[in-house]
């Protein structure tokens, strides 16, 4: 960056966000509880995220990684002072390599009472198929 | 570990750290879990404001008809049942990881004696069971007046 010229505003703000991002993927997170299990169509995904409502949850696929994302948001009165906690972290990270023949544009996601659940189908030449035989 | 601190063998590591977590709710009054089973699950962040005794229960995915919350003696008891997901309408299926504990569970801790069990209120709201307890009037925090 060079140091005579005067960086625009909005520069100043794309700055601040990238930032702000940068302060948040390193803040500590915890890797969430997964059961995954394959069957013929797809393969699903089950992740523990206790207290993370929907809007704090992001799902995203860049390339061949899935990224899952949610913040535990825990409501609590005015004055509330911690005196013992199992659970620190409120950030729950995990990411996943997708092979192939997953289909990413047909990934479900629904969550509820604190669990993810995951349908990544496969995509319909990865199926397995017979292959008929012909007699010649 | 360092077994010089803990005595001879008696306790494994895995018993010795448990004796650690047991300590903890002790210091605060909250009792070790003896009737615990599926021992640490769910997690529980205990707190309190001027009013109530807070306890958060990190227990996702448990079906409200399969989850008790009981006080007894002054005993707070959180116990229910965690369904596995069933995967019977699946063909071929292939199990890769299986992180997430299921099956019964319950823990156990002592309230502190200003806990009024009269006055409860459980809420189960994205996978957290939140449980206030009011403490007892009498016992609140109160500035004295001090007369000349």
């Amino acid at each position: 960056m060079a140091v005579n010229t005067r960086t625009a505003s909005t520069d100043v703000a794309v700055r601040e966000q990238e930032r702000e991002k940068q302060l948040h993927r390193n803040r500590n997170t915890v890797a969430p509880h997964v059961d995954i299990f394959e069957d013929a169509e797809g393969v699903t995904v089950i992740a523990d995220l206790p207290g993370v409502p929907k809007e704090r949850l992001d799902i995203r696929v860049e390339g061949n990684q899935l990224f899952i994302e949610g913040e535990a948001s825990i409501q609590v009165a005015a004055g509330f002072k911690l005196h013992h906690a199992e659970v620190l972290e409120s950030v729950y990270r995990r990411t996943f390599t997708l092979s192939r023949e997953i289909d990413s544009t047909g990934i479900d996601a629904n969550l509820k009472d604190g669990v993810l659940t995951l349908r990544l189908p496969k995509a319909e030449q990865a199926k397995p198929r017979r292959i008929a035989i012909r007699s010649a | 570990m360092n077994t010089s601190l803990y005595g001879t063998n008696f306790h494994s590591d895995l018993d010795t750290f448990r004796d650690q977590i047991d300590e903890i709710f002790r210091n605060f009054g909250v009792a070790s879990n003896i009737r615990a089973d599926v021992r640490g699950f769910p997690p529980i962040n205990v707190g309190s404001t001027d009013d109530t005794f807070e306890i958060i229960a990190f227990l996702p995915g448990v079906e409200p008809n399969r989850l008790q919350a009981t006080i007894d003696n002054g005993l707070l008891t959180i116990s229910g049942e965690r369904m596995s997901v069933s995967q019977q309408d699946k063909n071929d299926v292939h199990v890769y990881a299986r992180e997430r504990k299921t099956g019964p569970f319950r823990r156990v801790m002592e309230l502190p004696e200003d806990a009024d069990p009269d006055r409860v209120d459980a809420r189960y709201v994205d996978g957290c069971l939140h449980i206030s307890v009011h403490k007892r009037e009498s016992s609140k925090p109160r500035s004295i007046q001090v007369h000349q």
